[in-house]
């Protein structure tokens, strides 16, 4: 039933709800198209069994008339999310074999709603990465190629399981986090939507940490109204997350077709950097074209710290990561390399369980932790932080919403950029600024490039405004009527 | 600011990171040049400006001083490298 993997969430819920089909013959259909995929190493862990329990616990609640926001619906889920009972390696080495004892919240929470797992999804190794190919377990091809083009293509990261098992139709939604961009850029690689929301709208609970002051989760979905559904079960307060926010969740879903008539949508001019392919400016250009024709009036902004935002990204994140891997010492879980004595063993364990990215973020960041260079990189990022974060504070004097590209290119080959870090890490050049303020980010399918390749525009929202990303996510959705889907080649 | 091999050596060791010496240099290198490119944070005028730490303004909130967790060492224990007796067992520690 190859038709059942081409529904959108919503319709799939519809679908379940006029007992149209069961879950179990939805989760079946999925799991089928998981095992004729294994050529884009979306999944590292396959869930089949635990796939149909679900499914069929979820007809059964169905039947007794108790089914909940997303009953029956199978999904894949990011490595980075402790599942309880089923490993849970964020693509790392040095936690092979781990099986968390308990579950992350935010997947206790789709569980709560209804939801099925069919597995776990590949990523970058910690999500530190910007293309899949710091993972362990090898990159994740991106279902979408070049027209008449056979090259295996990123899916971006560090989401990329996730990107691509959304995309190729594995599931019917995905999710994710982003640290710098690790949802977004996937999502604009892969014709897919997703959303970071604002800091301290999921829990962090569960989730496996790289940098805790950036880090957070949303969802990954082939509609913006799918999106909106996944976030409203993601989200919510949570007492063992202290920088979970004690607020309402609000109904995101009712957001998306609102009339976005009379909202100011600002340009940051700062987005429009040297060397960017004019498609991608053509693309921004449409964007604005589609909002101003669905009334909303378009300002121009300035946002004068944006160059700065990577270089402060890229002494924070590490920052934080060294001191969030620090745990990883091969004494109470996860791979342990014996030495001669307990830091041999300290230090064999981790140059073994790490790779290369990993390893050199966290010396970057115990570099610029140490005696001597705290004030000069660590405080000084921090400071600058501050600045980015009050140039967004300006701009909302002006405009209810930002509208940017996602990324600064098309998905790009595998291998291309994995020999020089910094050209890597220019990737996030126009999400990193959203995670340093905290504010929520969105990236919406747009259109294609010459080759056939899936552009993004991303939405910047205010702190705890999604909804209005969400309307105006769906006018571009609806404007852009983004068709396009990969040609099956694996 | 150049990083080299020794300053590589001491950061490595710092962070329990078992690096060969052969693998000294070309780090020197790539730490460099990533550093190299942090260094344009210097033109930033940050003078009175207060560091961020995080993107939520709200105080810590504080909860009853109660047990919530724990009694179950089978389970803190379930994925221990080596474990004995409800302990985790680790390298010799003291000489």
């Amino acid at each position: 039933m190859a038709e059942l993997t081409s529904l959108t969430l919503k319709a799939a819920l519809d679908g379940l709800s006029s007992k149209s089909f069961s879950s179990v013959e939805l989760t079946r259909a999925h799991i089928e198209a998981v095992e004729a995929a294994r050529a884009l190493n979306a999944f590292v862990v396959e869930t089949p069994d635990r796939a149909l329990d679900m499914a069929k616990a979820s007809d059964e609640r169905r039947a007794r008339g108790e089914a909940g926001r997303l009953d029956g619906a199978p999904l894949g889920i990011k490595d980075l999310f402790c599942t309880e009972g089923v490993e849970s390696t964020a693509a790392s080495k040095i936690l092979k074999g781990f099986k968390p004892t308990y579950e992350s919240t935010v997947t206790a929470n789709l569980w709560r709603d209804g939801a099925v797992m069919l597995g776990k999804l590949n990523m970058d190794e910690f999500a530190m990465g910007s293309s899949n190919e710091t993972s362990a377990w090898g990159p994740v091809a991106n279902p979408w190629r070049t027209e008449g083009g056979n090259a295996n293509l990123t899916p971006g990261g560090s989401s990329g399981g996730s990107a691509a098992a959304v995309a190729a139709e594995l599931c019917l939604g995905a999710t994710a986090t982003d640290t710098g961009g690790s949802i977004r850029q996937p999502a604009a690689f892969t014709g897919t939507v997703g959303i970071k929301p604002t800091y301290g709208r999921c829990s962090r609970w569960g989730v496996v940490a790289f940098a805790s002051s950036l880090d957070q989760a949303g969802p990954m979905a082939r509609t913006v109204e799918d999106a909106a559904i996944l976030l409203h079960s993601m989200a919510g307060h949570d007492p063992k997350d202290s920088t979970s926010l004690p607020i309402e969740t609000p109904d995101f879903a009712s957001f998306c077709g609102k009339s976005v008539k009379g909202l100011r949508v600002g340009i940051p001019k700062e987005y429009r950097v040297d060397g960017m392919p004019a498609e991608i400016e053509k693309l921004w250009e449409q964007g604005i074209a589609w909002l101003k024709e669905a009334g909303c009036e378009i300002v121009e902004v300035s946002l004068p710290h944006t160059k700065y935002a990577l270089p402060a990204y890229y002494i924070i994140a590490p920052a934080e990561a060294s001191s969030n891997l620090a745990r990883y010492d091969g004494m109470r879980y996860g791979l342990r390399a014996e030495g001669a004595n307990l830091t041999e063993t300290y230090e064999n364990t981790r140059a073994e369980g790490f790779g290369a990215e990993v390893k050199r973020r966290i010396l970057i960041g115990t570099y610029v932790l140490s005696a001597g260079y705290y004030d000069a990189y660590y405080l000084k990022a921090l400071k600058v932080r501050r600045r980015i974060a009050d140039d967004f504070d300006q701009a909302w004097e002006k405009v209810d919403a930002l509208l940017t590209p996602t990324a600064p290119s098309a998905a790009f080959a595998l291998g291309q950029k994995s020999d020089d870090p910094v050209a890597m890490y220019l990737n996030d050049i126009f999400t990193v600024t959203v995670n340093l303020a905290g504010l929520p980010g969105m990236s919406v399918p747009a259109g294609v490039d010459a080759s056939g390749l899936p552009l993004g525009l991303q939405l910047i929202g205010k702190a705890l405004d999604e909804g209005t990303l969400f309307s105006l996510g769906s006018a571009i959705e609806k404007a852009a009527d983004f068709k396009a889907k990969p040609k099956k080649w694996w | 600011m150049a990083i080299d091999a020794a300053t590589v050596r001491k950061v490595a060791r710092l962070a329990r990171i078992a690096e060969p010496e052969d693998r000294l240099e070309p780090l020197a290198k790539e730490l460099s040049g990533i550093l190299n490119w942090i260094e344009q944070l210097a033109e930033v005028d940050t003078d009175g400006v207060e560091p961020m730490t995080t993107s939520v303004e709200t105080t810590l909130p504080m909860r009853e001083d109660v047990v919530t967790d724990g009694g179950d060492p089978a389970k803190v224990l379930a994925n221990a490298p080596k474990s004995a007796k409800n302990f985790f067992v680790v390298p010799k520690v003291v000489e």
